[in-house]
């Protein structure tokens, strides 16, 4: 059955930078329709994990495997992840809609100029798309980037950080999309050091410090309320 | 599965042997006592050229340094081609001491060349002879190398470029010695000064010639592995400091 | 959600080089400065010889190639800077798009690049240096594409490398152009020859070796480039 094969698959990945370890032995399960929230303080690892996931990063040591298959060797498999990281990954010489279609022809989507529309349109930026991103604040510039990373409609996508800049409508605007694209069976990896955020769209929590995820639950089976108390604790420590 | 982060396989073996092994050994004494001979034999028991005078014996350190910067550089080629495919931080931190050493050897041939250059052919430098301008060019991509690698902060990743620059750069030198070669076929010949034409060793003069070879082949080795040590010396201070700072 | 088919390595490299020559076109700072620079030094090597004893014409084959290489690294410099600004490279890593694609795309665009600044400048070479445009023209645009070829082939690798380092500006020229030297030479040396009215045929060691170096660096290059990128 094609359900059984975990989206997101990270088996006892470690990541060292010479000798520091920013990563130290990791696993993650993340099944179709699920998101997990990562909490961390800064310098835990969330970002460097999150480029291991991706295949941007290569473990030093344990496996990573994306729907079953492995991203830094399958080409195809890299077609169903998108990523949104802190930095915004677009030109800012080209305006929005030019580069939402640019990633939308690299992944070979049939139809860019439509599919580039629509994920404007779901961003709520779709009148700003002749704009250059140059123009464009920190948080239009944040939708613009997250337009871009589903353009596509991944079955995976990855977070890092998303809401950082975003003011209230674009909050809600992304809030809305992972909803819908949990509802199409995608399967979520969000990091944030905002507990509220993250427990708001999440169905999996996990905490990660120094390197190490040291609490991983079910959001659905404990009162959210007393998880962000003793998460937000976890976080601050 | 154990995790061997980058860079931190040598320590693991015996890190207090390692640290306690000198810089300086044995063989290096043996190569420094080969150059003083050489020196000795070539100045004081080497009779001089007919032709050439005395100008001669800049020979027995001319070509042997050159010989030994080829060897050299040889060696970083090789260990850079061993990293890529294993990525072994030892064969990069031979690289490393073999393209320092490299350079030192380089520097020593081109300008014993220019002085010798400058009694034979009455100039500097020519840039018709082949092996001082393909020498020349190597001293700038070594030069280069060097560069790269202290630019890069990260290890791997310095280890992977400098890699890639040496490969490159092994594939780069027979081009320039096939242009150079046609540049300078289609010179025309400098006044030259003396005429070296094919030099007549007397039977001393090949002991001391070949004596050269060995001994600057053994300095350069020696050096090489003085500087290997004390790149691992240095990364294990830098691996004890990180250790340290996280504790 | 169907699985999606990724454009093929061609197809893909073409997309990049022509998203690089969109921004390059919104924004051409590169370009504009590339050619003020190479018309520039046109006009002030024209002034570093004693036009008495050297004809202005016998010089411009030497002065085409200095331009040459040195507008190269104006645009070989942008190239990379460009996808580290935003982390743009991020985006096509993770792309299905395959390493090769992005170098070649990179490359593709550096050339067509630099064979624009070329259009102003070989133009305007032949002007102020009075060199008379005949068919000879024709033989020498050839073996300025070959020239760039094999720099476009070495720099574009170098750029993104150089552009991961503490020295970016000044370790693009320090790798790059002790691999110049043999295209330079070969073509400098043929581009003089057939100038100066003699048959090609006088140079077609330099030809040889000016068209094996584009074709083994244009491999060497295409399966280092993966080596190149943050691991």
């Amino acid at each position: 059955m094609p359900t059984t094969i975990p989206a997101v698959d990270v088996r006892g990945v470690s990541r060292t930078f010479g000798r520091r370890r920013a990563v130290d032995g990791v696993d993650v399960t993340l099944f179709p329709g699920e998101c997990l929230a990562l909490f961390g303080p800064n310098g835990a690892g969330k970002t460097t994990l999150m480029r291991v996931v991706a295949g941007l990063l290569r473990p030093t040591a344990g496996t990573v495997h994306v729907g079953g298959r492995s991203l830094r060797d399958d080409a195809a498999a890299r077609s169903q992840v998108g990523l949104i990281s802190h930095q915004s990954m677009l030109y800012r010489a080209l305006t929005a809609r030019e580069n939402v279609e640019f990633a939308a022809k690299l992944y070979g989507v049939p139809d860019p100029q439509d599919a580039a529309t629509r994920a404007l349109e779901q961003m709520k930026i779709l009148d700003r798309r002749e704009t250059p991103v140059r123009a464009l604040s920190r948080g239009l510039q944040q939708r613009v980037s997250i337009a871009r990373a589903i353009v596509h409609q991944p079955h995976v996508v990855l977070l890092d950080e998303p809401y950082t800049g975003l003011d209230a409508a674009g909050g809600a605007a992304l809030t809305e999309m992972l909803h819908i694209l949990r509802s199409a069976g995608a399967a979520l990896m969000l990091v944030t050091h905002n507990v509220e955020e993250g427990l708001a769209v999440a169905s999996h929590a996990a905490v990660m410090i120094a390197g190490k995820i040291v609490r991983h639950d079910d959001c659905a089976a404990v009162d959210a309320r007393g998880y962000a108390d003793e998460y937000r604790t976890l976080v601050l420590s | 599965m154990t995790t061997v982060p980058h860079g931190a396989s040598a320590p693991k073996r015996d890190p207090q042997a390692l640290v306690a092994k000198p810089i300086f050994d044995w063989f290096f004494v043996v190569g420094v006592l080969a150059m003083v001979a050489l020196y000795v034999r070539s100045l004081m028991f080497t009779p001089p050229d007919a032709l050439q005078g005395v100008a001669q014996k800049i020979y027995y350190i001319h070509i042997p340094a050159w010989l030994a910067s080829y060897t050299a550089v040889g060696i970083t080629a090789l260990t850079s081609i061993v990293y890529l495919w294993l990525h072994d931080e030892r064969a990069d931190r031979l690289s490393e001491a073999s393209a320092e050493i490299g350079l030192v050897f380089l520097t020593g041939g081109l300008s014993t060349g220019m002085f010798w250059g400058r009694v034979i052919w009455g100039a500097w430098w020519v840039w018709w002879d082949m092996r001082l301008t393909l020498t020349l060019f190597l001293w700038f991509v070594v030069a280069a190398y060097l560069v790269l690698r202290g630019a890069i902060e990260d290890e791997a990743m310095r280890a992977r470029y400098s890699a890639v620059l040496a490969i490159l750069a092994a594939l780069l030198i027979p081009f320039i010695h096939l242009s150079v070669y046609l540049f300078s076929a289609g010179m025309h010949p400098m006044p030259i000064v003396l005429q070296p034409g094919k030099a007549k060793l007397s039977p001393q003069m090949l002991v001391t010639f070949l004596f050269g070879f060995v001994a600057f082949e053994l300095f350069c080795v020696a050096l090489i592995r003085a500087r290997y040590r004390y790149g691992v010396k240095r990364d294990m201070l830098a691996a004890l400091e990180i250790a340290g700072d996280t504790r | 959600m169907s699985e999606l088919r990724a454009p093929g390595t061609l197809r893909a490299a073409w997309l990049l080089a022509r998203k690089d020559l969109t921004i390059e076109f919104r924004t051409r700072t590169a370009f504009f400065s590339a050619i003020v620079f190479a018309v520039l030094a046109l006009c002030i090597f024209y002034f570093a010889w004693d036009e008495s004893i050297v004809q202005p014409s016998a010089l411009a084959p030497g002065v085409l190639w200095v331009v040459l290489t040195f507008s190269a690294l104006l645009g070989l410099q942008r190239s990379f800077a460009l996808e580290e600004h935003d982390r743009g490279i991020d985006a096509l890593l993770v792309s299905p798009v395959s390493r090769e694609a992005i170098y070649l795309g990179k490359a593709i665009g550096n050339l067509l690049f630099l064979s624009a600044v070329q259009v102003v400048t070989i133009p305007a070479l032949a002007v102020f240096y009075n060199v008379p445009m005949g068919h000879e023209w024709l033989v020498v645009t050839g073996v300025v594409l070959l020239a760039m070829i094999g720099i476009v082939a070495v720099g574009t690798l170098f750029s993104a490398m150089a552009v991961n380092t503490r020295l970016a500006e000044l370790l693009l020229p320090m790798l790059s152009l002790p691999f110049f030297v043999p295209v330079l030479m070969s073509a400098a040396q043929i581009s003089a020859r057939v100038l100066a009215g003699r048959p090609l045929a006088e140079a077609a060691g330099y030809m040889k070796i000016l068209i094996g170096f584009d074709v083994v660096f244009i491999i060497a290059c295409t399966l280092a480039f993966s080596f190149t990128l943050e691991e």
